[in-house]
């Protein structure tokens, strides 16, 4: 139980939660009980059925309710005499700036990504606010402590570097069911139902590309007089039987893989499938029209409305979303599917986006996946599985995210207390590490080179004359150092500013800044140059040393830039006084579990690799991919033990844990204004 | 032209403090401008949108999926399972959830960290859980059960009564029932209805005899003990003869471990046991073995029993010709006093409890033997083997 010292600490303090999700509904409870009187929490999600196994303070009639709010009310119910301050928002907000962070005695995170991570951070470092920051997966979880001077900050330790497949990869030779997820979602997907002027690898280049792209611009317009039947089967036809066809055709590709089979749907679905298929669509209708009944005082409109209301699956009688379809079932899944798009939904054609809880979108890209893995020889996944990929679910139970809210307030009253010897970074493991389930280790001191938190300048190599200022806006200050609201100084000239407050001639100037190549700026910037690049949201400002190189390497240097000078701290000397007092040994075991992390929504890129592609500033954005659709718990519990984190990454098979993806809420924010 | 001018002197204006703190702040007007209502206008119309769009799904979707049947008779997990459970399952798999939703669970003791342990375990996704405790509600206990709120009407009604109410509301497809009684007083077919008891705040006697009536029986049940004292924890299982499976490179192999009873393991000497066994795991027994010979009721103690309590240790020590060093006074004290749990502690506590219980049912991964210690002084969270080397352990 807490001393009368540690209970007058907690009374006094106020404290920021960020995030009330599985994490955040556990640290509310245990805040309110440990006696903590005024808490603020911050969180822009409402909730959805698939949170209701671990955040336990929603119910099912809270579907679609903001978290934050929902959470403070449940709270209040049996602790109603302490003061929770809800904002159903974006801890980005310009709202959460220095001043707000400022009134708190502490910041406890409770985060599913890495840019809302590495934001905090720096609010919390402006603003010499303490942070304790959290996250867990499957059974696993770990809690830091940073403390601006004291502990390391979060960003001091660079993130995982951002998993990228080539675009070859992805358009002509998969080799794993993850590539064939993200050729379906980000390429079949957007090109059928997404935004048409968006540009989209999906066909393959021929060696005649010019003829080859006329083709493919009318192939998937539906033409005139076709009915959607047939337009379902010329677009399976052209995608998993003609483009591997033209694949094929190059043969230089195959000398060392497995070649690809072309599938035709009149093979798979032979013309008698047809007409089932025409008669379960009958079967469909009837049972819209049953619900319909059934719901007699829902409104129609819903109903009808209702994305989740036609499903492909459902109307081809397929029940468990754990079985792993047939390629007829596939193909029929495909077809069903493109028709319920085009019949049921097609309002929204042209701006979908790939949502792993729209159901029928769901079943699309993992029928769309199945066929083309079946093409190459991969095997085949459940909808589950598929589910699980490509909307990248972090594995997740109520039991690790209590233990780490636990150790959240454990901390939270030691910093409360300003008892900085007795600070712990713990790790919750899943297997024990020399008889310990949770591992306590002291923090480590600041990166000095750290560019968070340190004022070291960076090192960017970069040739002057072909890269553009875009290029180093997008894949440097965004995705790198995951600035929002950049302004970019030479000296005392601005190159280029974001805000929503410039004059419209300062916004064309800048636009024009964005595509002249460094060398070519108002104020040129070479080698030699020293950039400042502040985000006066974040409070961060830093510099970056310009080199200039002529060459990069295609295929490791994609970005045609090279950013160091931000490089881990070397390993600490001193021995951790908790852990080798057990058996003298060093503190490297813990090291190999140290950048376990969640990141929920977090995107990768899709690297284009063809020099074209680079010098008209192309990129792809595409949801992050996680491999592991591990549904068992030793498999996760290898991630914890023996191999070194480093080694895992470079391992297509594990959790991949993406970066910079700066620009994903940017664009989001875009589309609601 | 103009434009130039206007950024070489921001450009060095800027340089001043002052000044880009007024930039700042400028800024920031500048970004909450008209189209901060527009904006608003626009979520408030989403956020409306989305809630409708949900709201028709749960209501389309409960139409659709037949009456629930708890999983009971059908091998597959319902459509409804599937959706609530859909995070978990990608962590233990549908066959571990599948065997969840078939288990019966019977705690006793109802404080903290059990109250904890249960919002786990409903929310699992258990078949039933059956809770015992007769005690009628306290202010202390008001004060550390989530599962209360103080306008609950809870005159008359016992803490068991009270917090099924609130553990039915977490998870509607698992049963949550109270069973009256005294622990020790119920049957071996009472027992027999479970494969997890779960017991707390309970005497020595009472571990050691629930322990051997659960042993007794031709099933096999698993039983765990839990207490939280001051900021520690001590949580005891009990799976005597388990085979489980575990993933090794890809392979799944079978593994089998044999557990002592309670009895068994505190009996062990503690001269026998391996060296820098938890200084809490003596402490522990030292206070048990107080209010045994006191006769009073599980964290009934107070500083004033300190003396005493350190003359039993003394007697302990000497008879199992144990250096008494091993149990300090001061952990003793906090043992004593500190009666009152832990918030924090209860909830790392019945975490952990929460994962071995769902470990045991489920048959997978490596389960906790036989004791788990968590001290929030030195936040390490321990597992210890007390056991008999010649009985498998």
């Amino acid at each position: 139980m807490a001393s009368e010292q540690q209970l007058s600490a907690i009374k006094g303090a106020k404290v920021l939660m960020v995030g009330a999700g599985g994490i955040g509904c556990e640290l509310l409870k245990t805040l309110a009980l440990s006696g903590f009187q005024d808490i603020h929490i911050i969180d822009m999600d409402t909730i959805e059925v698939s949170n209701l196994n671990r955040q336990f303070l929603f119910r099912k009639l809270h579907v679609g309710q903001s978290k934050a709010k929902v959470a403070r009310d449940a709270i209040l119910r049996f602790t109603p005499r302490i003061s929770i301050t809800p904002y159903h928002a974006n801890v980005k907000d310009p709202d959460f700036n220095l001043d707000f962070f400022k009134q708190f005695n502490v910041v406890l995170n409770g985060l599913d990504n890495l840019d809302a991570r590495r934001h905090v951070n720096r609010l919390c470092l402006a603003a010499d606010i303490p942070l304790i920051e959290s996250g867990t997966t499957g059974f696993l979880g770990q809690v830091t402590v940073h403390v601006k001077g004291k502990t390391e900050c979060y960003e001091c330790q660079p993130k995982p570097a951002p998993k990228s497949y080539p675009v070859c990869t992805i358009t002509s030779t998969p080799s794993k069911f993850v590539h064939c997820i993200v050729w379906a979602k980000d390429l079949l997907f957007a090109k059928l139902f997404g935004d048409k002027n968006q540009e989209n690898d999906l066909n393959v280049r021929s060696s005649d590309s010019a003829s080859s792209s006329e083709h493919v611009e009318d192939v998937f317009e539906i033409k005139n007089g076709e009915d959607i039947e047939q337009y379902g089967r010329r677009i399976y036809d052209h995608v998993f039987g003609y483009n591997i066809e033209v694949a094929l055709s190059n043969e230089e590709t195959w000398r060392n893989r497995n070649k690809p089979r072309p599938i035709y749907s009149r093979d798979v679905l032979p013309a008698e499938l047809i007409q089932e298929n025409g008669s379960v669509d009958k079967n469909h209708e009837n049972g819209n029209a049953v619900k319909n009944q059934e719901n007699g005082n829902v409104d129609k409109f819903f109903v009808a409305d209702d994305p989740s209301a036609v499903f492909a699956m459902a109307s081809l009688g397929l029940k468990n979303p754990q079985d792993i379809w047939s390629l007829v079932e596939n193909s029929r899944i495909f077809l069903e599917a493109l028709k319920l798009f085009f019949t049921k939904r097609e309002k929204e054609l042209g701006q979908l986006t790939f949502d792993k809880d729209d159901q029928l979108a769901v079943e699309f890209v993992t029928a769309a996946a199945n066929i083309r893995a079946d093409s190459f020889g991969i095997p085949l996944h459940s909808l589950f599985e598929a589910k699980g990929i490509a909307g990248n679910i972090v594995h997740a139970v109520a039991t690790t995210n209590a233990i780490i809210a636990g150790l959240i307030v454990i901390e939270a009253i030691k910093v409360l207390q300003n008892d900085t010897s007795n600070y712990r970074m713990t790790y919750c493991l899943e297997h024990p590490s020399r008889k310990m389930l949770l591992m306590p280790v002291e923090p480590f001191e600041p990166n000095k080179s750290c560019y968070a938190c340190s004022e070291t300048p960076l090192l960017l190599e970069v040739n002057t004359h072909r890269s553009m200022l875009r290029d180093f806006v997008e894949k440097i200050i965004k995705a790198k150092l995951g600035m929002n609201f950049p302004l970019i100084m030479h000296g005392s000239a601005l190159l280029y500013e974001v805000g929503d407050d410039l004059e419209e001639d300062m916004a064309a100037n800048y636009a024009a800044n964005l595509d002249k190549v460094l060398s070519e700026l108002p104020s040129p910037v070479t080698g030699g140059t020293i950039l400042t690049v502040e985000d006066l949201q974040q409070e961060l400002s830093c510099k970056i040393n310009i080199i200039h190189r002529e060459e990069f390497d295609e295929e490791k240097e994609p970005d045609r830039m090279n950013l160091s000078g931000w490089t881990q701290a070397p390993p600490k000397e001193k021995e951790n006084t908790n852990i080798s007092s057990d058996n003298g040994a060093s503190t490297s075991t813990t090291s190999q579990t140290v950048t376990l992390e969640t990141y929920g929504d977090d995107d990768i890129e899709i690297l284009s690799t063809g020099t074209e592609s680079v010098s008209a500033g192309k990129k792809r954005k595409v949801s992050d991919i996680s491999d592991a659709t591990t549904s068992d718990l030793s498999n996760i519990a290898d991630k914890s033990s023996g191999k070194k984190k480093h080694e895992e990454l470079d391992d297509d098979d594990d959790v991949v844990v993406m970066l910079g993806d700066g620009n994903s809420d940017i664009s989001k924010k875009k589309r609601l204004q | 032209m103009f434009m130039l001018e206007f950024n070489i002197s921001l450009g060095r204006t800027y340089l001043d403090r002052k000044f880009k703190l007024g930039l700042y702040v400028l800024s920031l007007g500048w970004t909450l401008r008209p189209i901060t209502k527009f904006t608003k206008f626009l979520k408030l119309l989403l956020e409306g949108f989305s809630f409708l769009r949900l709201y028709s799904i749960s209501l389309t979707r409960s139409e659709l999926v037949p009456p629930l049947k708890l999983g009971m008779d059908g091998e597959e997990l319902t459509e409804q399972e599937t959706a609530l459970y859909d995070r978990q399952i990608r962590v233990w798999g549908a066959d571990a959830q599948r065997r969840l939703s078939k288990s019966h669970i019977l705690v006793s003791g109802l404080k903290g960290t059990v109250v904890e342990f249960c919002k786990n375990i409903v929310l699992a996704g258990v078949g039933s859980l059956t809770l015992n405790d007769d005690h009628p509600v306290t202010e202390e206990a008001l004060s550390v059960n989530f599962l209360i709120a103080p306008d609950d009407n809870v005159a008359g009604r016992s803490l068991a009564e009270l917090c099924c109410d609130s553990l039915k509301d977490f998870n509607p497809m698992v049963r949550v029932s109270v069973e009256k009684g005294d622990l020790s007083s119920f049957g071996g077919d009472f027992y027999d209805k479970f494969d997890v008891v779960v017991v707390s705040c309970c005497s020595l006697a009472t571990k050691k005899l629930i322990n051997e009536k659960c042993r007794k029986l031709s099933k096999r049940i698993a039983f765990y003990t839990v207490d939280c004292r001051d900021s520690c924890g001590e949580i005891f299982v009990d799976l005597q003869d388990y085979t489980y499976s575990k993933k090794k490179n890809d392979e799944t192999i079978e593994s089998q471990l044999q557990y002592p009873s309670f009895e068994e393991a505190i009996a062990i000497p503690w001269r026998s046991l391996p060296r820098r066994v938890s200084k809490l795991y003596f402490a522990m027994r030292v206070i048990e073995r107080f209010e045994e010979a006191e006769g009073r009721n599980p964290g009934e103690t107070s500083i004033a029993d300190l003396p005493n309590v350190l003359k039993l240790r003394k007697e302990l020590c000497e008879a199992q010709s144990f250096n008494e060093s091993q149990i300090p006074d001061s952990l003793l004290e906090r043992l004593v006093v500190g009666i009152r749990e832990f918030p924090p502690v209860c909830a790392i506590i019945g975490g952990i409890l929460g994962q071995e219980v769902i470990k045991a049912i489920s048959g997978k991964g490596d389960p906790l033997k036989n004791f788990f210690f968590f001290d929030a002084m030195d936040g390490k969270g321990i597992i210890e083997d007390i056991a008999n080397t010649n009985t498998g352990g």
